[in-house]
């Protein structure tokens, strides 16, 4: 069965008096669409693990978070729908992520400069709770 | 023609008084159709009784401390004791008052009449919001009785993972309280989205909707990261993870990065929705249009938006690095625009208008003063090298006091009078209403003026001890709080007194032309009973003045 | 103003539609942006705890690489599979309550449960042998120290560190385990070079890494277990009869909670197991 729209109207909705009362539009994906997205996720699980294999020097965290984002991006897209919604919903999913990396971003920005003020070795000994 | 009229068939510009007419407030009786309410109005309602408790119990906490700090040295209290009134104080105060404070109580109930809807989007997590904020507000109170911590409510590591007191007890509260946030703030931002009449575009919205929906992005953005934070302090304490601890190779400073990401997007949840407030109220008290619509909705969009940029600006002193310093620096002097355009536009507002200086108008002017000179002391305190003086000072805490109290608290009060008649039927007396505003303004002052000037001659915060040279501030100080609670005893009697006794209100009493007051006061259970309206929320022009009602109605009703 | 129309009371001949709003469509697109909303919470939920992978890596680098290889890369692939099968078969769930056939969706909701089932018991696996290594975060990092040919027998009884630290001491740093000879739980396949059996070269603080592993994985299993839950609730329902009419939001629900675990395992498989 292919991509289709279906109306999964509630039965029943006789005597609503709104037009908009029943009938839900909604996409239904396609088992080809489902299961090709789990074949390049696969693939994409397969590249990663090769991928250590290869000496990238400081290139293999990037790598590796390459084809998880590309991996995510799958999920996220066909999945979890958000090809086939409202774009507002992908907004509010990229809002959230850019966040994130506003908050790490800092956090490294900041804990890398003050690095080289840290004295070595030095720091008390903390009694644990009793 | 009397005021009092009989129970009306529904018409929604009639003045539906609460004796005669059934309402939410009187539909299903019991306790136990309260608790297991899903109508909004009465959620807001038990939100609101919730939190005056929480301001009741942080209030006392604040005036044991004003006690203690009466005379230098040992007063009522010992250094430990002291250690944890303060933290308990703020804790109370900060996350089960203000945070939700006017979204929970006032917000829930006025959301979705504003917007012409029957409930908000999810009544059954709106419940469940309530039921979250109760389990974090017992968890607090355990931890209370049995040893609260003394870590003050930023809890610091290494302190708060080697303290003795009961931490995880009380971070376990704030963790679940954080939950009722978001739950919160999840609803409204859908309940916008969702729910608005076809007819009320964006730019036809209140600019209370506004404010509640930039504090929701924040509830739901910052509050995770309050969650993870907390997490991470149990489970250190608890299981010795070492993330924090120094001497296990972790990192304190990084512990406050993860803290101040969440709590100063925190602070612009306390004042985002005052500010809604003080807009509500402004326009119809001038009897003119507000002025500057756009800017100040994009101004609630932008406050949210830089909120989340300049959380370092808490850790000037604590070993943040000095390039952060100074971006956050920059960016803190830049979250002072859109707060400063707010208040232009409410000043032009008024020019010009016919004031009516009513109890929640004298409210909204004492945020005005107030809140410019807490957000002006802000602006020091983001400076780096005037920072370097103030940090960790009662200046600090003056600049907060300012802002959370005589910002967020007065709007509060302005909100709670100004909707009183809206939610419970009943007028309250102006005379005292006027009385109480003005000593919460003296005793306010009184209280926390001297505490800039001490802030800035060097009395450092959270000190239990201090010189004898700042015994007079500490003096004028403790002597303001008292009028400051004396203040709101009053209020409080006033306002409980009016329950019982007050004049029934009219549907609408100020003459405002939001969608909440074209149904009767208090309103029915479904909220309205037809269909309503909405037009401009600021133009008055068709609404007149029914001295039989004591109220306005719309020109074209008859009496 | 004028009187306007009696709203009509048309909700209750409409299942599934709560009173509040105006059609399903309004409340299916609620549902979904108040889902969206939630995930956005466990996002930067997750967030923080990236921040803290990000810092501590950036800063100890050598703590990573040192201390990743005793994380079995073969089960954590094999549990990536087991995340991406079970998002096919919710994916596919959410497909079938939308055609209204009740039988495949129990099954499939019975399928993504078994996987989730999988996941949890490979998670033990790996939890059990990181305890029987000593392999546990700050304190708690006492390796189980062997030669690296002598694997410790399984009935054995956990030998305590010779150097363990005794209750109160503090977290003084010279009683924690030195660096000594190599210790037990690298995972199979895991050679040691020369460079490691060097004492000198095992780094300070290795236990950061598990502290981070630990908190990591425990909270992401602890999301699966609420996972199955909500898919243990949804075969109920299933089962009860409901979703056969079309009405399948609960379901489309569940499935973006679930793909959310996924996503997270995806960053979380390279960040910790795949460390070159």
């Amino acid at each position: 069965m292919s991509d289709t729209h279906a109306a999964a109207a509630a039965p029943g909705s006789a005597g609503a008096g709104h037009a908009e009362s029943t009938g839900l539009q909604v996409h239904i994906v396609s088992p080809r669409v489902l299961l090709g997205v789990w074949g390049a996720l696969l693939l994409g699980t397969a590249l990663t693990y090769a991928a250590t294999w290869i000496d990238l020097g400081a290139g293999n965290l990037w790598l590796a978070m390459a084809i998880a984002t590309a991996k995510a991006v799958c999920v996220a897209l066909f999945f979890m729908h958000l090809k086939w919604d409202r774009p507002f919903l992908g907004f509010v999913f990229l809002i959230a992520i850019l966040c994130v990396f506003l908050f790490v971003g800092i956090a490294l920005l900041d804990t890398q400069a003050y690095r080289p003020d840290l004295i070595p070795d030095y720091a008390p000994g903390i009694t644990p709770p009793g | 023609m009397t005021a009092h009229q009989p129970a009306p068939a529904p018409h929604p510009g009639a003045s539906l008084h609460g004796g005669g007419a059934v309402n939410y407030l009187n539909a299903a009786p019991g306790l136990r159709s309260w608790l297991t309410t899903l109508d909004h109005k009465r959620i807001g309602i038990m939100y609101l009784i919730s939190i005056l408790a929480s301001f009741l119990l942080g209030g006392v906490f604040a005036m044991l401390i004003r006690t203690e700090l009466l005379t230098p040295g040992r007063t009522i209290m010992s250094a430990q004791q002291y250690n944890q009134m303060f933290t308990l104080h703020g804790a109370i105060m900060i996350f089960l008052f203000i945070v939700p404070g006017i979204p929970a109580a006032l917000g829930n109930f006025v959301l979705p009449l504003m917007l012409g809807a029957k409930d908000v989007a999810f009544p059954r997590l709106n419940l469940a919001s309530w039921y979250f904020w109760l389990a974090g507000a017992l968890c607090l109170l355990f931890s209370l009785l049995f040893g609260a911590a003394d870590t003050g409510w930023t809890f610091y590591t290494p302190y708060s993972t080697t303290t003795n007191t009961h931490v995880v007890a009380t971070t376990l509260g704030v963790f679940i309280l954080g939950f009722s946030s978001v739950f919160t703030g999840l609803n409204f931002i859908v309940t916008i989205h969702k729910l608005r009449p076809k007819s009320m575009t964006w730019f036809r919205m209140p600019l209370m909707v506004w404010a509640l929906y930039a504090t929701a992005i924040i509830q739901v953005l910052a509050t995770p990261v309050l969650a993870v934070t907390l997490l991470l302090l149990i489970v250190e304490r608890t299981m010795g993870v070492g993330i924090f601890d120094p001497a296990l190779g972790g990192d304190p400073v990084l512990f406050q990065h993860f803290f101040w990401f969440y709590s100063h997007p925190a602070v612009y949840i306390m004042i985002l929705p005052a500010m809604g407030v003080i807009s509500e109220i402004i326009s119809p008290f001038s009897r003119k249009h507000i002025f500057g619509y756009k800017a100040i909705a994009y101004s609630s969009v932008a406050i949210a938006g830089l909120s989340f940029l300049v959380w370092g600006h808490h850790m000037f002193t604590s070993g943040q690095s000095p390039l952060a310093n100074m971006i956050f620096s920059a960016l803190t002097f830049a979250v002072a625009i859109p707060s400063a355009v707010k208040v232009f536009n409410w000043l032009a507002t008024m020019y010009k208008g016919s004031l009516r200086l009513d109890t929640p108008m004298l409210y909204v002017l004492s945020f005005l003063f107030l809140f410019g000179i807490g957000g002006l002391t802000g602006l020091f305190l983001g400076s780096l090298a005037t920072d370097i003086h103030l940090h960790d000072t009662y200046f600090v805490v003056a600049h907060f006091h300012y802002v959370m109290v005589g910002g967020t608290l007065i709007a509060f009060l302005a909100g709670l009078h100004y909707w009183w008649p809206k939610m419970f039927g009943r007028m309250y007396s102006e005379k005292w209403g006027r009385i109480s505003a003005l000593l919460v303004f003296v005793g306010f002052n009184l209280t926390f003026f001297p505490q800039f000037v001490m802030g800035s001659q060097g009395m450092p915060r959270r000190y239990y001890n201090y010189l004898e040279r700042y015994r007079v501030y500490h003096e004028m100080s403790t002597a303001g709080a008292y009028l400051m609670a004396i203040a709101f005893m009053i209020i409080a009697v006033y306002l409980a007194h009016s329950l019982v006794k007050g004049r029934l209100a009219p549907a609408n009493p100020w003459g405002s032309a939001t969608l909440e007051w074209e149904t009767g006061s208090p309103p029915p259970v479904e909220n309205f009973l037809g269909e309503p309206q909405p037009g401009d929320p600021y133009d008055f022009s068709a609404l007149v003045y029914d001295p039989a009602l004591q109220g306005y109605r719309d020109a074209k009703e008859q009496a | 103003m004028t009187r306007a129309p009696e709203r009509p009371a048309a909700h209750d001949h409409v299942p599934h539609l709560a009173h509040h709003f105006r059609s399903l469509q309004q409340q299916y697109d609620a549902a979904k942006l108040g889902m969206w909303l939630f995930l956005v919470t466990e996002i930067l939920l997750f967030g923080g705890l990236f921040c803290a992978y990000a810092v501590y890596r950036s800063s100890h680098p050598e703590v990573f690489v040192y201390a990743h290889r005793f994380l079995d890369k073969t089960l954590g692939g094999l549990n990536t599979v087991i995340l991406i099968c079970s998002s096919l078969t919710m994916a596919w769930a959410v497909r079938a309550a939308q055609l209204r056939n009740r039988r495949q969706l129990a099954l499939l909701l019975a399928a993504t449960f078994i996987c989730a089932c999988g996941f949890l018991g490979i998670k033990t696996v790996e939890y059990h042998a990181k305890w029987k290594h000593g392999l546990l975060w700050g304190q708690r990092y006492q390796p189980v120290e062997h030669t690296a040919d002598q694997a410790p027998a399984d009935n054995a009884p956990l030998a305590p560190a010779p150097t363990a630290v005794p209750p109160g001491a503090g977290a003084d740093r010279s009683l924690l385990p030195a660096p000594g000879k190599a210790p037990a739980g690298l995972a199979a396949g895991e050679a040691l070079t020369a460079r490691s059996h060097d004492p000198g070269n095992v780094p300070r603080n290795v236990h950061l890494f598990f502290g981070i592993y630990f908190v990591m994985t425990g909270l992401h299993g602890l999301h699966v277990i609420a996972g199955m839950v909500l898919i243990g609730w949804l075969f109920v329902r299933t089962l009860r009869g409901e979703f056969g009419d079309g009405y399948f939001t609960p379901v489309d629900l569940g499935g973006l909670y679930w793909h959310l675990v996924d996503l997270i395992w995806i960053f979380l498989f390279p960040l910790l197991y795949l460390i070159h």
